[in-house]
């Protein structure tokens, strides 16, 4: 298989504002054709990333490579990258047809030509016979739609979108967000989509790339970084677990409350203090004498598709548990799950570093 | 109940609308019908459109009107833009509103002082090197003392309908491909045409009756139909000519605002 290209690559770029720190050397290469989601909460930095990759804003250090040409100075108008706005950012003083034709007037395309592009970014997002209403007369999924077609139109290679559906309900975010993935699938564009919104990033993306405070956590498909987690936050900020402190006593065998679990991590030092995930829809409801930990339960909540239970241990230590049925004898109850279901995570680990110790030790197994 | 009580609270303003804005009206309507022997006459109507003094004045008058609201936007909307990008953007407005507190007489008495003879003005012209110069009195010097004094009144406009566009809209022009050119002509200019079209309304017809300039400033030789209603009122007494010519200024007010009215039907809103 050819090795796919790369179409942007960030080297050590760092951005401060006044004292805050907004982007602390930032790495990354994105290949060509692939959706990519930044994801992290507000102040994390990764609507900074997305702005200097459009060229709004300048980095203070770093190189923005496009195409393997350095554009880090090259102001917005002159990248061939289009963004699709948090708020769509229509304007309001034209109608669809020119807001979608901005961009391909101001290439000077000929009349013909550009009326039949428009027409066909119309069509893909599937509001044609919209062309004469005005942006005011539009719903926020159709504006969104609008805003989508502007980028597309002009044929970019990268498509940035800034919380690009955060300002949809419910039921249409999801609706949008097979549209973008099937849309990214059919163009083939490289797609950089910045979101708070875990379940957003794990549902459209090819790779997710976390970030908290300026850095990448963890870069991986959303597989990966759902189930092995670099660190504390990221296992905290994608999906619900529990998380409780432990030690390594050797490899595939960590203790944590006191007791000894066989596990399917390796690759550290014997008796190193570590952290462990446990995912709740990994644990399952026993007997006592079935289970590995024995808990009573403390509320239950109907999720509409699971339970969700809280429950604690002899030793006060709270477990979330997702159930399909709900608990009936509270007081005491087995919790079981599979070796495989304990992710353990050292502190302070480097991807770099995590990332050989998982091909090392998975090397091994084979 | 509310529609009564809603009424209530409107009535005092329908009645200032009646006294001090419906009657005059009519009076100087009903007042243009007559000549000078009180006898009912279109004859005033008549020597207007026949006379070409009159015509010429009208003529004047607007030219003034034109460049003085042409100079005026010019200077204010480059000032009003750059202001949006100040950092005390609320004390540069300030200073932009206070002139507009002191009396309209005292600053064109300021100005006479400035222009004349001995003024500042002719010193600094003398200073370097090209002497003292007629410049009170001149088409010119009306025409910018008219600008200066209507300026806070076209920049406020144009600058609130500037503050109102999205910085993600221009942000948005520039990722499609606009320099800062294009961004200008293209999305900042017709998004604060609704500005400009307020600030021009409230320039353009008060000085189509500009007097007071007309006179302290541009002296005799300015004369525009401000100043031909001061005359026949005040020196001629032929109030019945003084109300005709009032009355075309209305018409051309009325005019000027249809034609600079918002086109859209219905307001679009942002």
């Amino acid at each position: 298989m050819q090795s796919p290209e790369t179409i942007l690559e960030l080297q050590h770029i760092y951005k401060s504002f006044d004292d805050f720190v907004a982007l602390d050397n930032i790495n990354i290469k994105l290949d060509q054709g692939k959706f990519y989601s930044f994801l992290g909460p507000s102040g994390s930095g990764k609507t900074t990333v997305l702005r200097i990759v459009a060229g709004l804003i300048l980095a203070d250090r770093g190189k923005v490579l496009f195409d393997g040409q350095d554009i880090s100075k090259l102001p917005a108008e002159k990248r061939k990258v289009n963004t699709v706005f948090q708020n769509y950012a229509l304007f309001p003083h034209l109608n669809v047809f020119d807001n979608v034709a901005f961009g391909l007037r101001l290439k000077r395309m000929p009349q013909d030509e550009l009326q039949e592009r428009v027409m066909q970014a119309l069509k893909t997002i599937q509001l044609n016979g919209y062309e004469d209403r005005m942006i005011s007369e539009l719903s926020g999924g159709q504006q969104q739609r609008v805003a989508i077609a502007r980028a597309i139109v002009n044929e970019p290679r990268l498509l940035l979108l800034d919380e690009s559906l955060s300002a949809l309900d419910q039921k249409l975010r999801q609706q949008m967000q097979y549209e973008l993935r099937s849309l990214q699938q059919r163009l083939g564009i490289t797609f950089l989509f910045v979101t708070h919104d875990q379940e957003e990033a794990l549902a459209m993306s090819d790779e997710i790339i976390v970030m908290n405070e300026g850095r990448i956590q963890q870069s991986g498909t959303p597989v990966d970084i759902y189930d092995e987690p670099i660190n504390h936050f990221v296992a905290n900020f994608i999906g619900e677990s529990n998380i409780v402190p432990g030690t390594m006593i050797r490899d595939y065998e960590v203790e944590f409350v006191g007791k000894r679990f066989e596990c399917a991590d390796a690759g550290m030092r014997d008796h190193e203090p570590v952290e462990v995930v446990l995912r709740p829809e990994d644990i399952t409801v026993t007997t006592p004498n079935q289970g590995k930990l024995v808990v009573s339960v403390d509320s239950q909540l109907f999720r509409g598709d699971h339970f969700e239970i809280t429950s604690h241990d002899e030793d006060g230590n709270e477990w979330l548990i997702h159930a399909t049925n709900s608990i009936e004898d509270r007081d005491k109850v087995g919790l079981s799950f599979s070796p495989n279901a304990l992710h353990v995570m050292r502190f302070g680990e480097k991807e770099a570093d995590f990332d050989r110790r998982l091909s090392e030790y998975e090397g091994d197994e084979s | 109940m509310t529609r009564t009580s809603r009424l209530s609270y409107f009535s005092l303003y329908l009645l200032w609308i009646l006294f001090f804005v419906i009657t005059p009206v009519a009076l100087i309507v009903y007042q243009s019908f007559f000549n000078l022997n009180h006898q009912f006459t279109l004859q005033n109507y008549r020597d207007y459109l026949s006379s070409s003094v009159y015509l010429r004045m009208t003529l004047n008058s607007f030219i003034f009107a034109f460049l003085i609201t042409l100079l005026t936007l010019l200077i204010s909307y480059p000032a009003a833009y750059y202001l949006t990008r100040l950092k005390h953007r609320q004390l540069w407005i300030l200073l932009i509103i206070l002139p507009t507190w002191i009396n309209l007489l005292l600053k064109a008495y300021a100005f006479i002082g400035i222009f004349s003879q001995a003024g500042s003005v002719n010193h600094f012209l003398t200073f370097i090197g090209i002497g003292p110069q007629q410049i009170l009195f001149t088409n010119m010097s009306f025409v910018l003392v008219a600008a200066y004094i209507q300026i806070p009144f076209m920049i406020l406009p144009i600058y609130n309908s500037l503050v109102d566009i999205d910085p993600a809209i221009i942000n948005a022009s520039h990722d499609l491909g606009a320099n800062n050119v294009q961004t200008l002509w293209r999305v900042i200019i017709p998004m604060s045409a609704n500005g400009v079209r307020s600030g021009v309304q409230s320039v353009f017809i008060p000085s189509l009756s500009l007097f007071m300039i007309t006179r302290l400033i541009g002296g005799n030789r300015v004369i525009t139909l401000g100043t031909a209603i001061e005359e026949h009122f005040l020196t001629t007494m032929n109030w019945g000519m003084g109300s005709t010519i009032g009355v075309v200024l209305i018409i051309i007010m009325f005019i000027t605002m249809m034609l600079t009215a918002s086109r859209r039907k219905g307001g679009v809103k942002r």
